[in-house]
C-alpha cells in the first residue's frame, strides 16, 4: 500500500490557501445532516467539537474525565507559540516554520508544519476574543517570552498555567455549543473500540464508566483526539488516566501507527524519590529563561552533595560545570529538549548527579535573583516555585532546584495525511494523537499550538473533503459491524474479569514501564531493544493469566479501567520497540547509541558538531515509518512515506 | 527516608443509591515523601492483594491543576494545608500514629457516585448556562485590537485560576457555589471582550446555580479558606453587584 500524504501542489506558502479554495464545501443546510464523533475533549478535541458544531454539524463528544474541562491539556504550563512578531524581533511565519522543522530534526512534513505556522497567529486572536487572560504589558498589549529552540520571543503565556487557560476558553466554547444542542457530551465514557464498515471508520463502542453500560454510536466520520502514549513508561508527566487505547484500537482495526519511537523526554522535571511514585511533575521549560543548569565538575563533589556532606552553595564557581552553556553557547540553558535531556543523562552517568538517587542536576536561580531581585523572580515563576516546594520540601529561592528528565510528550501517533485523515477513510486524528507536525522532537510551546490549530482551523475545513463524498447518515448502529465490535468488547471485559489472579494492574504497568524506560528511553541500542521485545510478551502473558481485578464490570471499577489500558500498552510497547529497532539512526527524541558522532567524523573535525551528538542517516531514513498491525505478538508491517524537502535543506542540527 | 504508621477512617459507599459507612484501615510503612494519593495507592495495593475492593477516588493530573481530586481530609476539603489540592498534599505533613478521616466532598448538588467519587456535572451546566463569550471560531479581530489594562487582565486571571474542583462548595455549611460561580463570571466580566454579554451571563449562571440545588451564601468565607488557588471571596461581592444591576436592567427593559 502506498501512503498518499495528499500534500497540495504549488509553492509551500500557498499550499494551505489553495487547498482551502480547491476543496469541496458542504452547504450550511446539508452540514446539519452529518454527524461527527469526537473522542477526547482536550485542546484538539474540544476545539474541534465546538467549531464543527458552530459550522452546523451534529457532534457527539466523549471523554473519560468527569468533565471536558479536565483533559490533560490543562497541565501545560509554559505557553503557546505564534508568529505574531509583536516583539519586532524578526519573527515570521517562515521562521516559526523553519525552527519547527529544524527542532524536529528534519523528520516532519514541510507542508503540515508551514500550515501550523500560518494558523498560529489566528489561534492567538481566537483565544483573546474568548477571554483567555494572557499575560500583558503595562500598555495593555500582550507579553511574550522565549522558549527552547528559538532565538525570538514568540511564546504567549498565562502565568504558569497557559494550558488550563486555553482549555477553559475551548471548554467554554464547547459548553456554549452543548447548550445550543449542537454537541452532545458524554463525560466519564471511554472508547473501547472503533467500528469499521466497508473499510470506513463509522462509529465507536464505548463504556459508561459510572454504570458499566456498553453502547455503540454511529457517525459519518470519527475524530480521535485522545492524546499521546507517554504512560507506556508508567512514570511520566502525563495524567494518570492518559492512555493509548483509542489510538491502539484504531490501529488494530487498520489505522497505521507512525513513528512511535519519537518520544520526548522533558529535561526539567522533579526527580524520582521512591518506588511508590505514581507520576512525575514537570517544571516548566520557561524556568530555563532565568535558571542556570549545572553539576559539580568533579564526581567527588557530586557524591558529597548526594550524601548531604556538602551543599550547592559550598561548590565554588570555578568548580561548577554549566554544561549546557559550555556545550551550546548560543542557546545555552534554552537548548532544545532532547539535547538538554541527553546532556543531563550524560553528566549523571559520569557520576556527577546531585539528587540522592544520583539522577538529578541543579537548576539554579541564585544569579537571576541577584540580578533582578527576588520579587521579579517571584512575579515570573511564583507558582512554579511554590509547586516545587510543596513536592520536594525545598525552597528554590534559597537552594537550587534539582531536576531530571522525564517522559513528557510523544511525537509519534496515528498516521494522517494533509487532511488529518488516517489511512482508514473517515478516521481523523488530531493533536498529540497524530504524528504529523513535530518530527522527531517537539519544541516547547508547540503542543498547545498544534492541538488548537488542528481543532479550530484545520479539521473544520479538511473534514469536508471526506464528508462531501459520503451520503449523510448512510450507516447506522443496526449494521452488523456494530454488534461484532460490541461483542468483542464484552468478551474482552469478561476475559479480564475472569482472570482472578494475584497481581494488581499497577504492578504490571510498573514492570512494563521500567523495562521500556530502561531499554527504549533516553538512549536505545539493538541489544536492549531486542531484549525488550523478548520480555514484553512474557509480561503480557503473565498479565493475561495472573492479573487481579476486584469488583464487577457493572458500575465504576477503576481497576478494570486501568486493566484495559495496560493490556493495550502491553501490545503497543512492541510496536514502539520495533520502530526504535528499525530506525538505525539517531534523530531528535530517538537516540540510538550506535549512531552518534565521534572524533573520527569529518563533521566533528570541521567543528559543525561535537562527539556524542545524534547522527542522522538521511540517505536511509528520511521517511515516516507507518506500521500496520498484523496479529498480537507478531511483528507489524512497515510502510514508508518518504519525506521530501523542497524548501529546507536538512542539515546537522547545531545549537552551538 | 522515614516512614509513618497511620489509621485511616474512610467513607465507603457502593453506589449513588446505597448507604455509606466509615471503614477503618491501617496504613503501614508510608514514606513521608509520598503524596497523599500515593499513600492511598499503597493502601489500595494491599486491599487488592487481600481480595478486597480498593478505595475509589477521583484523580488524574496529580499536579494540582485538573481539579479532579476531591477528598475531605479530617473535615476540611483538600486538608488543612492552604492553597493546595489533595494530590499536592504530602505525607511529611502528618505524624506517626495519626488517625486520618477521609470523606468525599459533600453537597446535595454533588451526589456520591462511589466511595470518595462525586458527580460535579452541575458545574458544567452552570458554565453552559452562560459562562462563556460567544465568539465563533475564525471571527476574532487581531489580538492587539483591544488593549486590556494590565490590572484588568491580572484581575481576570486571578479569577480564571479556578480549577473547578468544588472544594468551595464542600467547605460551605450551605453548600453554596457562590465562589465558583463568581470566579467564573468575574473572569469574563473583568475583560472588555466579556462586557457585551455580561448581564445575561450573570443572570443565567446564577439561575442555573439555584436550579442545581446549591445553597445560599452567608458570607462565612470557608470557601476562600479552602480554595486551592486561593481565589478571593471579593469576587462574590462583585457577582452580587453585577447581579443586582443586571436584574434591575432586566426589570425595566422594554
Amino acid at each position: 500500500m502506498t501512503l498518499d500524504s495528499k500534500i497540495p501542489a504549488g509553492p509551500l506558502a500557498n499550499k494551505w490557501t489553495s487547498h482551502k479554495v480547491n476543496s469541496k464545501l458542504i452547504n450550511p443546510a446539508n452540514k446539519r445532516k452529518y454527524k461527527i464523533i469526537v473522542v477526547g475533549s482536550g485542546l484538539a478535541g474540544g476545539s474541534a467539537a465546538a467549531t464543527l458544531s458552530e459550522l452546523g454539524y451534529q457532534v457527539e463528544c466523549f471523554c473519560y474525565q468527569d468533565s471536558p474541562r479536565r483533559a490533560h491539556s490543562i497541565a501545560a504550563q509554559g505557553g503557546i507559540n505564534a508568529a505574531k512578531n509583536y516583539q519586532n524581533d524578526g519573527d515570521s511565519v517562515y521562521r516559526l516554520f523553519y525552527d519547527t522543522i529544524k527542532g524536529g530534526d528534519f523528520r516532519s512534513r514541510e507542508a503540515n508544519v508551514h500550515r501550523l505556522a500560518e494558523v498560529s497567529t489566528e489561534i492567538i486572536d481566537q483565544c483573546v476574543a474568548q477571554g483567555v487572560p494572557f499575560a500583558r504589558e503595562y500598555g495593555g498589549l500582550l507579553d511574550n517570552r522565549s522558549f527552547g529552540g528559538a532565538q525570538v520571543k514568540r511564546t504567549f503565556y498565562a502565568r504558569g498555567q497557559t494550558g488550563q487557560q486555553l482549555l477553559i476558553g475551548c471548554y467554554q466554547a464547547l459548553e456554549k455549543e452543548i447548550q445550543k444542542g449542537g454537541v452532545k457530551m458524554h463525560p466519564r465514557t471511554e472508547m473501547l473500540d472503533l467500528v469499521v464498515v466497508d473499510g470506513h471508520a463509522k462509529g465507536i463502542v464505548v463504556r459508561n464508566l459510572t454504570t458499566g453500560e456498553i453502547t455503540t454510536h454511529a457517525a459519518d466520520a470519527v475524530i480521535l483526539a485522545t492524546g499521546g502514549y507517554g504512560n507506556v513508561f508508567y512514570l511520566s508527566t502525563n495524567a494518570m488516566g492518559c492512555n493509548v487505547m483509542a489510538a491502539f484500537r484504531a490501529h488494530k482495526r487498520g489505522a497505521f501507527f507512525a513513528n512511535p519511537c519519537y518520544t520526548q523526554i522533558h529535561p526539567t522535571c522533579i526527580p524520582v524519590s521512591g518506588d511508590y511514585q505514581s507520576k512525575l511533575t514537570l517544571m516548566s521549560e520557561s524556568l530555563r529563561n532565568d535558571g542556570r543548569i549545572w553539576v559539580p565538575k568533579s564526581a567527588e563533589d557530586a557524591q558529597a552533595i548526594r550524601e548531604g556532606k556538602k551543599t550547592a552553595a559550598e561548590i565554588p564557581e570555578d568548580e561548577r560545570d554549566y554544561y549546557l552553556e559550555r556545550k551550546y553557547p548560543s542557546f545555552g540553558n534554552l537548548s532544545p529538549r532532547d539535547i538538554s535531556s541527553r546532556s543531563a543523562k550524560e553528566v549523571c552517568d559520569e557520576g556527577r548527579g546531585v539528587a540522592s538517587t544520583g539522577l538529578g542536576v541543579f537548576l539554579d536561580f541564585a544569579d537571576a535573583i541577584k540580578r533582578d531581585g527576588e520579587d521579579a523572580i517571584r512575579a515570573r515563576y511564583g507558582n512554579l516555585f511554590q509547586m516545587y516546594e510543596k513536592i520536594s520540601g525545598d525552597d528554590p529561592y534559597q537552594v537550587p532546584m534539582k531536576i531530571y528528565p522525564a517522559v513528557h510528550y510523544t511525537m509519534g501517533g496515528l498516521w494522517v495525511d494533509y487532511n488529518l485523515m488516517s489511512n482508514l477513510p473517515g478516521l481523523h486524528v488530531l493533536g498529540e494523537a497524530n504524528f504529523s507536525d513535530h518530527g522527531a522532537n517537539r519544541l516547547g510551546a508547540s503542543a498547545l499550538m498544534q492541538g488548537l490549530a488542528d481543532g479550530y482551523f484545520v479539521i473544520p475545513s479538511t473534514i469536508a473533503v471526506y464528508l462531501a463524498e459520503q451520503k449523510p447518515g448512510a450507516v447506522t448502529t443496526s449494521h452488523p459491524a456494530f454488534k461484532e465490535a460490541e461483542n468483542s468488547v464484552r468478551d474482552r471485559l469478561k476475559s479480564l474479569m475472569d482472570i482472578k489472579g494475584t497481581r494488581s494492574v499497577d504492578s504490571f504497568h510498573r514492570e512494563l514501564g521500567l523495562l521500556i524506560w530502561d531499554k527504549c528511553g533516553m538512549a536505545r541500542d539493538r541489544e536492549g531493544l531486542e531484549e525488550a521485545l523478548r520480555r514484553i510478551p512474557e509480561i503480557r502473558n503473565e498479565f493475561w493469566t495472573n492479573v487481579r481485578i476486584p469488583g464487577s464490570a457493572n458500575g465504576l471499577n477503576a481497576e478494570l479501567e486501568k486493566a484495559g489500558r495496560v493490556a493495550d500498552f502491553l501490545e503497543f510497547a512492541e510496536v514502539l520497540c520495533y520502530d526504535a529497532l528499525n530506525r538505525e539512526e539517531s534523530c531528535g527524541g530517538h537516540f540510538r547509541s550506535e549512531h552518534q558522532f565521534t572524533e573520527a567524523d569529518p563533521e566533528v573535525q570541521d567543528g559543525r558538531t561535537q562527539p556524542g551528538e545524534a547522527k542522522r542517516h538521511d540517505d536511509q531514513f528520511q521517511y515516516v515509518a507507518a506500521w500496520e498491525h498484523t496479529a498480537p505478538g507478531q511483528a507489524p508491517v512497515l510502510h514508508k512515506e518518504e519525506l521530501v524537502f523542497e524548501e529546507v535543506k536538512p542539515s546537522i542540527r547545531s545549537y552551538k | 527516608m522515614s516512614h509513618l504508621n497511620l489509621t485511616l477512617k474512610v467513607w465507603r459507599q457502593d453506589n449513588a443509591t446505597s448507604e455509606g459507612r466509615i471503614e477503618t484501615y491501617e496504613a503501614k510503612e508510608i514514606p513521608t515523601s509520598a503524596s497523599f494519593l500515593e499513600m492511598i495507592d499503597i493502601v489500595n495495593e494491599r486491599l487488592i492483594r487481600d481480595g478486597e475492593e480498593p478505595i475509589h477516588f477521583d484523580h488524574d493530573c496529580r499536579e494540582g491543576i485538573c481539579g479532579m481530586c476531591s477528598m475531605t481530609i479530617n473535615g476540611i476539603p483538600h486538608s488543612k494545608e492552604r492553597g493546595i489540592t489533595t494530590c499536592q498534599l504530602h505525607m511529611r505533613k502528618f505524624k506517626d500514629g495519626d488517625t486520618i478521616w477521609i470523606e468525599p466532598f459533600r453537597a446535595n448538588a454533588f451526589p456520591v457516585v462511589k466511595d470518595l467519587v462525586v458527580d460535579r456535572s452541575a458545574f458544567d451546566r452552570i458554565i453552559a448556562a452562560g459562562g462563556y463569550i460567544s465568539v465563533r471560531t475564525g471571527s476574532a479581530p487581531d489580538a492587539h485590537a483591544i488593549p486590556v489594562p494590565k490590572s484588568d487582565a491580572d484581575a481576570a486571571f486571578d479569577a480564571a485560576a479556578c480549577i473547578g474542583c468544588g472544594a468551595c462548595v464542600a467547605a460551605c455549611k450551605n453548600a453554596s457555589a457562590m465562589l465558583f460561580v463568581s470566579a467564573k463570571a468575574s473572569h469574563l466580566n473583568h475583560l472588555p471582550q466579556g462586557e457585551v454579554e455580561k448581564d445575561q451571563r450573570v443572570l443565567n449562571m446564577v439561575r442555573q446555580m439555584d436550579a442545581e440545588g446549591f445553597g445560599n451564601c452567608t458570607n462565612q468565607f470557608e470557601c476562600e479558606a479552602v480554595c486551592p488557588k486561593e481565589i478571593s471571596a471579593q469576587h462574590i461581592a462583585k457577582l452580587n453587584r453585577d447581579y443586582l444591576a443586571a436584574s434591575a436592567r432586566e426589570a425595566v427593559a422594554p
